[in-house]
């Protein structure tokens, strides 16, 4: 049998070659490590993934949980993965040794993850969703909050959740209504609705701890009045046993498109007497305390959308090259042998955009990773604040890019796979739904396209944005001097113009007081603006493959050929498409934001 | 008790094996290597014993070019305490590989050894057998079940007809087949730890073995693909065919 969650020689060429991530190991914190035992986290990583979670993927899908007698009940393989997950430490691989890590680098940490989800994100999402939760208690809660909750979620025995959405406050998390009172022992009792929550209530573990944002009695209104709290679904005593259940009810569960092995649930807070909660850091700023995590989180929810599409792209190669249809171009003779169909040329190039879209990704999502860490542990504060702003700037594009053009690279599987890949026989039609989440959740396309307009690009008077557009000026000078990447070079320098055209011209509208008008096409910016970025990402991966073809680097030169290829591609079929977009943007046109109500 | 455990890099059991365009061999250039799953039964066996209070000390042997150390760490990581490599960028064939581990075995003097009864990339179900005649001690392959008593191992074996079970005098060899026991993984910690532990190099010469091949590969090919059947109109015609065209009856 064939593994199909990633190809291993793009990811030691992306981790090693590309990203260089054994220079990480000069800081302090992975003084401990060298590439074998990386590589080793990285070989446990997909081992597991590939023994424990691809197996039941299927399974999950076609039999989803279920609410029975007020308990979820789900299939039993899910808990003996995410034990596995928990006896390996996997949970928790990227926290600090004292807490029961493995400190690895970010970009391994999230690969370690990335993989998992690849082979079953349903049953991922538990462990995802339980690690971000301890993350935010050991960012902002006290220290008896930490030992209390989160010492027991990187252990895996408790397991964690968001809860943010409300019936009537999805993406407008503002009008939250939530309540919580203090009761004068230091403790709330919360009150409210709660809807979309993942894995919100099931028999995995020993208990689970509920970040909920919620408003206090005094609280001003919208986001500067909303407030942090931790509602464990069972109270937990002062000695770390199990007390009481909590008031907090499930009230039912959805059922989802995809990602069909997570719960997700409607929660009630405080059917009774109040939820008993604890609050997270200071009163009403719990919001800007979520916030605070998201970078991390948001490359999470990026590398999860690129290992779906790569998924997805090596099921389709694999059946392209097995698959016998049709005859070679212009043989009309029905007696030959049938051809397989990657000897098709449309079916080539679907082929070639899903690699280009998916090791494309793949890259963005670890050069978020690589900056993570260069802004917590680099030697000196300037590339600290410069790496810390790169990642501001970059962390929309590392969310949606990849929910956007991976999950495109998952219908193309389907395409390759014709008629078959729409049935559920084959697993491509799967992945689809699973990753179509992606551009929803975590903050929708549209307000990532916000937030990079309105915000991350104007942001420190738009230094992060000039120093992006310098490093990438900069990859360009060097790659000119390759003959064999001047083209892709001069395609991306002038894609880059195009895009800097269009922030000037919106800037312009928007210093002119039309903000609502400068900001109405910002979702089509935000495709511009990814379409450079993976672009440059493309042309130093085919610098990286160029250098290891001349040098015999530890790649076959069929890989390396492949990634030039690729960056060919990309250049030729992708990076037009920014002139067109730019061309658009630069029109700050607005024709849908203008037309009436009543006219759609 | 010591426990001695020998493993072997093979290609990884997920990857797509091909065969080189010469047919010389197969294709292992950039391939993803891993340690031979019938070998990892024979270090969770070992662990167990351990875990049991049965074995003391679990030594980890494997024979082969420099990135056998992968897997003799990954032993360390599930559990061994100790390693040692030895060295060679030659081909091993059985026959030398069961000398090697002789000479180990005199070295280190372990109460019971532990193989995987084939490795995936060969097949040939030979080292184990071969380390038993070799040494002297007794064999028990194929095993299910290990359980030490004393100065005794009952190891019951998987045979054509069911199971059988043989009692040897310690020290003793035995080979895993796919029952014995379900591998666990290494945890992120144990791997840490695993990178401390004491391996040692050396090479055949150390051990005064010549690595001399006596079997020469001639060709290899990958299995050739299924013809299409073809269907019959009656019996007569099936037992025709047979008698005739397959001349089996």
């Amino acid at each position: 049998m064939q593994q199909h969650v990633i190809n291993t020689q793009d990811l030691a060429f992306q981790l090693f070659e590309l990203h260089k991530t054994e220079d990480l190991l000069r800081f302090d914190r992975y003084a401990e490590h060298s590439t074998e035992t990386l590589q080793a986290a990285l070989d446990l990583a997909l081992k597991v993934a590939v023994e424990t979670f691809a197996p039941h993927a299927r399974l999950v899908d076609e039999e989803e949980p279920r609410f029975e007698n007020g308990k979820v009940v789900m299939r039993p393989e899910v808990k003996r993965a995410l034990d596995v997950l928990r006896e390996t430490g996997l949970i928790a691989a990227g926290q600090s040794f004292e807490l029961g890590g493995m400190q690895l680098p970010v970009a391994v940490a999230q690969m370690c993850s990335g993989m998992l989800k690849g082979a079953n994100v349903g049953t991922h999402a538990y462990a995802g969703l339980t690690l971000g939760a301890a993350n935010l208690i050991l960012a902002h809660g006290s220290d008896e909050q930490k030992a209390r909750f989160a010492g027991p979620m990187l252990e895996g025995r408790f397991f964690g959740t968001m809860c943010l959405t409300e019936p009537h406050a999805g993406s407008s998390l503002g009008d939250l209504r939530t309540r919580a009172e203090p009761v004068g022992d230091g403790s709330y009792r919360l009150k409210g609705n709660k809807i979309f929550i993942s894995a919100g209530d099931h028999e995995l573990s020993d208990n689970i701890v509920h970040m909920v944002l919620a408003r206090l009695p005094d609280a001003p209104p919208g986001v500067k009045g909303i407030s942090l709290f931790i509602v464990p679904k069972v109270l937990v005593n002062d000695d770390g046993s199990l007390g009481a259940r909590n008031d907090v009810a499930l009230a039912g569960l959805i059922h989802k498109m995809g990602y069909r092995g997570t719960t997700s649930t409607m929660l009630n807070f405080g059917e009774k007497e109040g939820a008993v909660g604890y609050l997270v850091g200071e009163p009403h700023n719990g919001l800007a305390g979520m916030f605070h995590m998201m970078n991390e989180a948001r490359i999470g929810v990026g590398l999860g959308a690129v290992m779906l599409g790569y998924t997805g792209y090596l099921h389709a190669l694999d059946y392209a090259r097995d698959r016998k249809q049709g005859r070679p171009f212009g043989d009309k003779d029905p007696l030959t042998d049938q051809v397989p169909l990657i000897r098709h040329a449309d079916i080539r190039r679907m082929l070639l955009t899903q690699k280009a879209y998916v090791e494309g990704g793949l890259a963005l999502c670890l050069e978020g990773a690589r900056l993570v860490d260069e802004k917590r542990y680099g030697e000196n504060e300037a590339d600290r604040a410069e790496a810390a702003g790169l990642l501001d700037l970059l962390t929309p594009l590392i969310k949606s890019w990849p929910s956007q053009f991976c999950l495109e690279a998952n219908s193309l599987a389907i395409q390759v796979h014709g008629g078959y890949g729409y049935t559920r026989e084959y697993p491509v039609e799967q992945f689809y739904r699973d990753n179509r989440l992606n551009p929803i959740h975590e903050g929708t396309h549209g307000i990532q396209g916000l937030d990079l307009l309105g915000r991350k690009v104007t942001m420190a008077g738009g230094a992060h944005y000039q120093a992006l557009i310098k490093r990438m000026r900069r990859s360009i000078t060097e790659a000119s001097e390759i003959p064999s990447l001047k083209d892709n070079a001069d395609r991306l320098a002038s894609a880059i113009d195009d895009l800097v055209g269009a922030t000037d011209a919106i800037s312009a509208v928007r210093g002119a007081g039309e903000a609502e008008r400068a900001l109405a096409n910002a979702s089509l910016y935000l495709e511009a603006f990814g379409h450079v970025v993976v672009g440059w990402l493309w042309l130093r991966q085919a610098q990286a493959a160029q250098v290891g073809l001349d040098t015999g680097g530890p790649q076959a030169a069929d890989f390396y050929l492949g990634k030039l290829k690729a960056c060919d591609f990309f250049a030729r079929y992708e990076l037009p498409k920014v002139s067109s977009l730019s061309e658009l943007l630069k029109e700050v046109d607005g024709t849908a934001l203008d037309m009436a109500d009543e006219c759609f | 008790m010591k426990v001695l455990v020998a493993v072997k890099r093979v290609i990884d059991y997920n990857v797509k094996v091909r065969v080189k365009p010469d047919n010389t061999g197969v294709d292992l250039a950039n391939v993803k290597m891993a340690m031979n799953p019938f070998c990892e039964i024979a270090v969770e066996e070992a662990v167990r014993l351990k875990e049991k209070g049965v074995a003391t000390e679990i030594v980890v042997v494997s024979i082969g070019a420099k990135a056998c150390q992968e897997q003799i760490r990954t032993a360390l990581a599930l559990g061994a305490d100790r390693g040692i490599h030895i060295e060679t960028d030659e081909e091993v064939q059985s026959l030398e590989a069961a000398k090697l581990l002789k000479a180990v075995v005199e070295k280190e003097e372990p109460k019971l050894v532990i193989l995987g009864k084939q490795s995936i990339d060969t097949d040939n179900n030979q080292t184990g057998q071969m380390l038993a005649a070799l040494t002297g001690m007794g064999q028990g392959t194929f095993a299910s079940e290990v359980v030490v008593e004393g100065d005794k191992v009952n190891v019951t074996r998987e045979v054509d007809g069911g199971l059988t079970t043989v009692a040897l005098n310690l020290p003793a060899v035995v080979t895993t087949d796919l029952r014995l026991n379900e591998p666990r993984y290494a945890s992120l910690p144990n791997i840490m730890k695993a990178k401390k532990k004491p391996l040692d190099g050396m090479t055949p010469a150390d051990l005064g073995v010549e690595l001399a091949p006596r079997l020469s590969t001639l060709k290899v090919e990958a299995p050739a693909s299924r013809q299409a059947g073809v269907k019959v109109a009656d019996v007569a015609e099936l037992v025709d065919k047979l008698k005739n065209e397959a001349k089996v009856i």
